[in-house]
């Protein structure tokens, strides 16, 4: 039976992943933002399999509260198996680049909330010398586009801190997965026009399950964005600056 | 892409298509009509709004509580019938009543009343509607239960989502012995034979229904029984199921296909008795996604019909029609309804018989044949179904459908629909 922590478990992504394992009869530890939304998604995951399921209201951002959320876990699950930190928002490129606040605001939600919660959970996981460590960044985090380099630039951040992680603690027998999603048919993307490269949530959570069953270190979901992001990256800068992408 | 009905039928998109992710949220302000649009699987026009919004109910597909005892299960709208299979099944536990296809979401079935292979024992998959909470554009909510706001539940139960959302909803499963079927086979030639078939069937088996080919010169089919078997491992869900990419220009079905299929289809070897899963016993087209796309751009017609027992004779009649007319069906489904009343005012079934038929639509030939289908059937007080319905007048709608004037009243104001536009009007 797996003890599992979600950190923004009211995203489309978690939930849908939430779904999987509470089929498998987990142990589910729900931490998101609004308690009466976390509630609906308990009582389904119990419905569905989950052994329990408790909530925790926290906001991410509010990184003051992070050490009573990870002593409520202990309290409650004592050892973890899985913890995957979700939460996130899409800037809106545009007005980030008139206001300083709202980039520093978009910085802490994706990145510096992401790096503070890794700190002590890395440390958790360390003690432990067990367990899978999986957080969402992107493949927006791979090269600075004109389109969302204020989300990339913070995704980015999350990623090379989980390489160095995940280097520091292979060691001691702990998974450090980097979750690289391409577009995803959520609420967070509901103004996008939906193409074929679109997946929906239910197709990531599946890939996410198989990433952390299958002990991986950094996976792109769906798989075809690996080709997609290599191909991206390794355009030269000089024709890359010039690109409307 | 614009949302289409499953017959793909050319019609007007809506001006917008918000999300509900949350039961507790209001109804969105909109300008004009509001119509719930749950997976898109009924086959005419009572899922389109055209130059309104569509609500999409999807989003609300959490289940609430599940009773191991009793089999009460709690869910939001917009949870799919084979959600709830995979689900529950590995439990023990199936669909009171299930439809053709599993991909339907349990607010669609209620809005249009569906049936399955046990009608005749069952009744309507209202039967087993517990209650539901109806969310209104004036933002009242009320639980509807047999018992309680009894008219409000009667108009919702086949209400074809015109009298405002269902939020959540409360059925009660049923218990199986394991995920098999044990099916029976019988050839028959000719409706005497089907007739007398189809007695001895429904007093011994639980599930029946029967397939037959209406391109013979007389009528021929294949009768299946079925009742839920002790076999079958519970894990066993079904395979992933194929899909059909793309829409040809042009049908892939059409009389030469449709005979080479039937002729095939009727001869090929059949065992007469063998346990086989419940998917394909139950929902043989559901292993092709998107099948409805063999029927090219124009789209296609369903024709279901319902006649009283008393005018079992105008069947021979609507048979001979169709042969004639050449534009047979490769699906044509026959089945019996049972006595037990329907709890909605305007569900489809009545203690009578039943025949489903798909048409490419060809345009003017069909809709010719259909006016002289819905002749016999009018003559003969019978009606059709709404949930395939894309061209019945609004005259026979209202003629065949006698609690029409009592459900009226309970139309949400802000909701309709091009079948409510077409038919009321």
């Amino acid at each position: 039976m797996q003890k599992v922590l979600i950190i923004g478990a009211t995203s489309a992504i978690a939930e849908a992943t939430a779904r999987l394992w509470a089929a498998r009869g987990a142990t589910l530890f729900l931490v998101g933002r609004r308690p009466e939304r976390l509630e609906v998604i308990a009582s389904d995951l119990r419905v569905r399999g989950a052994v329990s399921v408790s909530c925790f209201t926290m906001d991410a951002c509010n990184i003051a509260a992070h050490t009573a959320m990870i002593e409520a876990v202990d309290a409650s699950m004592g050892e973890l198996d899985i913890a995957l930190i979700a939460h996130g928002s899409l800037p809106d490129q545009k007005a980030c680049e008139s206001s300083v606040e709202l980039t520093l605001n978009e910085m802490n939600t994706n990145g510096l909330s992401v790096i503070a919660l890794l700190t002590q959970l890395g440390n958790r996981f360390a003690a432990q010398g067990k367990g899978s460590l999986a957080v969402i960044s992107s493949v927006a985090g791979d090269r600075g586009r004109q389109s969302n380099y204020v989300y990339g630039a913070a995704k980015g951040m999350v990623s090379l801190f989980l390489q160095g992680l995940r280097n520091r603690l292979a060691k001691l027998g702990v998974q450090v997965l980097t979750i690289k999603p391409g577009f995803v048919d959520t609420p967070m993307t509901v103004a996008f026009k939906k193409g074929a490269l679109w997946a929906k949530p239910e197709v990531i959570a599946q890939g996410i399950v198989w990433a952390i069953d299958k002990k991986r270190d950094v996976v792109y979901l769906p798989g075809f964005w690996w080709l997609i992001m290599t191909i991206i990256r390794h355009i030269p800068e000089r024709v890359f600056k010039k690109l409307s992408l | 892409m614009p949302l289409n009905s499953w017959g793909q039928l050319p019609s007007q998109p809506a001006v917008d298509e918000p999300w509900l992710n949350d039961r507790t949220s209001a109804l969105p302000d909109v300008q004009g009509s509001l119509l719930a649009y749950g997976n898109g699987r009924s086959y005419g026009d009572v899922c389109l709004n055209s130059g309104a919004t569509l609500l999409h109910t999807r989003g609300l597909d959490r289940f609430i509580s599940f009773d191991e005892v009793s089999g009460i299960l709690r869910c939001e709208a917009g949870v799919l019938l084979s959600e709830i299979l995979e689900t529950f099944v590995p439990r023990g536990w199936f669909l009171p009543v299930t439809p053709g296809t599993r991909f339907v979401t349990v607010g669609g079935a209620i809005a249009c009343d569906v049936h399955s292979k046990n009608h005749h024992g069952a009744g309507t998959f209202g039967c087993h509607v517990r209650c539901f909470e109806l969310l209104r554009s004036d933002g009242s909510r009320r639980i509807c239960s047999p018992f309680e706001n009894a008219n409000w539940f009667a108009a919702t139960v086949g209400g074809l989502g015109l009298t405002g959302l269902m939020t959540w909803v409360e059925i009660g499963l049923k218990r199986i012995p394991g995920t098999g079927i044990s099916a029976e086979n019988t050839r028959f030639a000719g409706l005497d034979e089907f007739f007398a078939l189809n007695a001895e069937a429904e007093a011994k088996h639980e599930y029946t229904v029967a397939w037959i080919d209406c391109l013979a010169a007389k009528p021929r089919g294949i009768f299946m029984a079925g009742d839920h078997a002790a076999q079958g491992d519970f894990s066993a869900m079904p395979k992933k199921a194929l899909n059909f990419p793309l829409t040809p220009p042009l049908s892939l079905i059409n009389g030469y296909s449709s005979r080479a299929f039937n002729q095939v289809y009727y001869k090929r070897p059949l065992p007469a008795k063998q346990v086989i899963h419940f998917a394909p016993f139950f929902y043989p087209l559901d292993g092709v996604l998107h099948w409805n796309r063999l029927y090219g751009r124009r789209g296609f017609f369903q024709y279901q019909f319902v006649l009283p027992m008393a005018a079992m004779a105008a069947l021979d009649d609507i048979l001979r029609s169709i042969a004639t007319s050449g534009q047979g069906s490769f699906l044509a489904v026959l089945k019996t309804f049972g006595s037990m009343p329907s709890p909605g005012m305007l569900s489809f079934p009545m203690p009578g018989v039943t025949l489903a038929l798909d048409f490419p639509n060809r345009g003017a030939p069909t809709l010719t044949l259909f006016d002289r289908l819905d002749a016999i059937v009018s003559a003969s007080g019978g009606r059709l179904y709404a949930a395939k319905d894309a061209r019945m007048d609004g005259d026979f709608f209202r003629r065949s459908y006698p609690r029409l004037n009592e459900f009226v009243p309970f139309i949400d104001p802000k909701f309709s629909s091009n079948f409510a536009r077409r038919v009321l009007t």
